[in-house]
């Protein structure tokens, strides 16, 4: 599998679950991107959405492992209790360490981390949620050049995350359900 | 020198001071996974109020401040029975082969504050093990090691901890092997006796024992992979023949060189044997 140049965060806590599953629904059976999906959820509950994902959908949807190489046309979920980190090297790294804004993994350390090596070439989703964790992360992707989404807050189920991004982001791109699907439909 | 505004450290001063730390003391960052290390720093310098100019001062000219900077960086989360499963993986796949043993060594290696330490003693005491077993703990960390020996941990802790040992099987209770007292609980002296506090580098590579058993988990994934290696071929030369390497569940060796040398023991919680 060939290293992503190219790779899309997308950030949810409460309430973000179904269109998470519409997004990678809509995918197509090839891209060029590695796509990350971040959700707060809680270790000890062991349900896997991205097994049952994976299983329906007939794709790999696997855990972002530890020294795990980002590749292209693939999707990726950060494991419950640990922050994710992307590397200089164009890999994953885990990591134990305090949560921030509560969370643990927590979107903003996923979100600098991938910005601060993909620049432009990283963009950013984030979704419903009732605590204000990806904001300082949508602030670095913007400032190293790559492009910020947030759903809008007039359909999120918990409007406080993506709301508090809006309100610290200017530039931040605001985008109703549809088109959140539609853009992951037409993805290349 | 406190600073009105936050000061970000680059990947570039980062590898600076990664040199500099090395050069002028014992401590080696330099196989230390980079995004991690830099947010690691980057919240010393966030702590201190410091820019990478003063971090640079105080590492030559401030007595203890390197000790200081690597006791901030290391990550020292922590719990007994941590990953309750693993301990039962233990429990039905490792311990029945260990019974065969007289005599029996245990190495901890990235031990923080002794909670995993205290859970595997305690293991082993329900095992009917801990008579023939000696345990070795060790970290880099000199505060965790002291926090470690004393054995006390605070009382919120342990209700967390006693969920942990319900749910890793244990049919007895967690109060069985410590003793509250205000705020706080005493790790039982019957459990604390086989065991051994001392400070180790695994970035330095050395060979200190012969072990049956090492379990280094949620330690590596600070590592790149170059240190990974030079790490599990450390554990590869102190383990005795058939000796059984417990890396936890986010950890793992498939993939790695060395495998060919181990046999799978347990997948999920990647538990390997010594074979050759
Ligand atoms: C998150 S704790 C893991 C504790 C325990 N093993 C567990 O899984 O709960 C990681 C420990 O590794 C230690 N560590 C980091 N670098 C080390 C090194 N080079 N040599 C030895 N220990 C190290 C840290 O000081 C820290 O206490």
């Amino acid at each position: 599998m060939s290293k992503a140049d190219d790779i899309i965060l997308i950030g949810g806590s409460a309430g973000s679950y179904n269109l998470i599953v519409a997004i990678i629904e809509s995918l197509p059976s090839y891209f060029l991107y590695a796509i990350v999906v971040i959700i707060h959820r809680n270790p000890k509950f062991t349900t896997r959405i991205e097994d049952t994902l994976a299983a329906r959908l007939h794709r790999p949807i696997i855990q972002a492992g530890d020294k795990t190489i980002v590749s292209k046309n693939m999707i990726y979920f950060a494991v419950p209790g640990y922050h994710l980190l992307v590397e200089p090297d164009r890999t994953f790294s885990l990591d134990n360490s305090e949560q921030i804004q509560f969370s643990r993994p927590s979107i903003d350390v996923l979100f600098e981390t991938a910005a601060e090596t993909y620049g432009k070439r990283c963009t950013a989703f984030l979704l419903s949620g009732a605590n204000k964790d990806g904001t300082d992360g949508i602030r670095m992707v913007k400032k190293m050049g790559g492009n910020t989404f947030a759903q809008s807050p007039d359909e999120a189920l918990m409007r406080t995350m993506p709301e508090n991004a809006i309100r610290a982001n200017q530039e931040i791109n605001i985008l109703t359900d549809q088109e959140i699907i539609s853009y992951f439909r037409n993805l290349r | 020198m406190a600073k009105l505004s936050v000061s970000y450290i680059s990947f570039i001063e980062l590898q600076e001071i990664v040199d500099l730390l090395g050069n002028v003391s014992g401590y080696d960052l330099s196989g230390y996974s980079k995004s991690s290390l830099k947010r690691r720093i980057q919240r010393v310098l966030d702590l201190e109020r410091m820019d990478v100019v003063d971090l640079k001062n105080a590492i030559t000219n401030i007595e203890g401040f390197q000790t200081y900077l690597m006791n901030e960086v290391t990550v020292n989360v922590t719990e007994m029975f941590r990953d309750p499963r693993y301990y039962a993986a233990l429990r039905s796949d490792v311990f029945p082969y260990l019974q065969t043993y007289p005599q029996l060594k245990f190495w901890s290696a990235g031990c923080s504050t002794g909670e995993e330490v205290y859970s595997l003693a305690i293991l082993l005491m329900e095992s009917g093990l801990y008579d023939r077993s000696f345990i070795y703990g060790t970290d880099i960390n000199g505060n965790v090691l002291e926090s470690a020996r004393k054995a006390i941990y605070p009382l919120k802790k342990i209700k967390v901890y006693s969920e942990n040992y319900n749910a890793s099987g244990s049919r007895g209770s967690l109060s069985d092997y410590y003793t509250a007292m205000y705020e706080a609980a005493i790790v039982n002296t019957e459990v604390r006796k086989n065991i051994l506090f001392s400070q180790h580098n695994l970035a330095a590579d050395y060979i200190f024992n012969e072990f049956q058993f090492i379990s280094c988990r949620n330690v590596l994934i600070y590592f790149d992979m170059e240190l990974q290696n030079k790490v599990f071929n450390l554990f590869y030369n102190s383990l005795a023949e058939f000796g059984f390497l417990c890396l936890g569940s986010k950890e793992t060796l498939l993939n790695r060189d060395i495998m060919s040398n181990f046999k799978v023991i347990n997948k999920e919680f990647n538990i390997y044997q010594k074979i050759r």
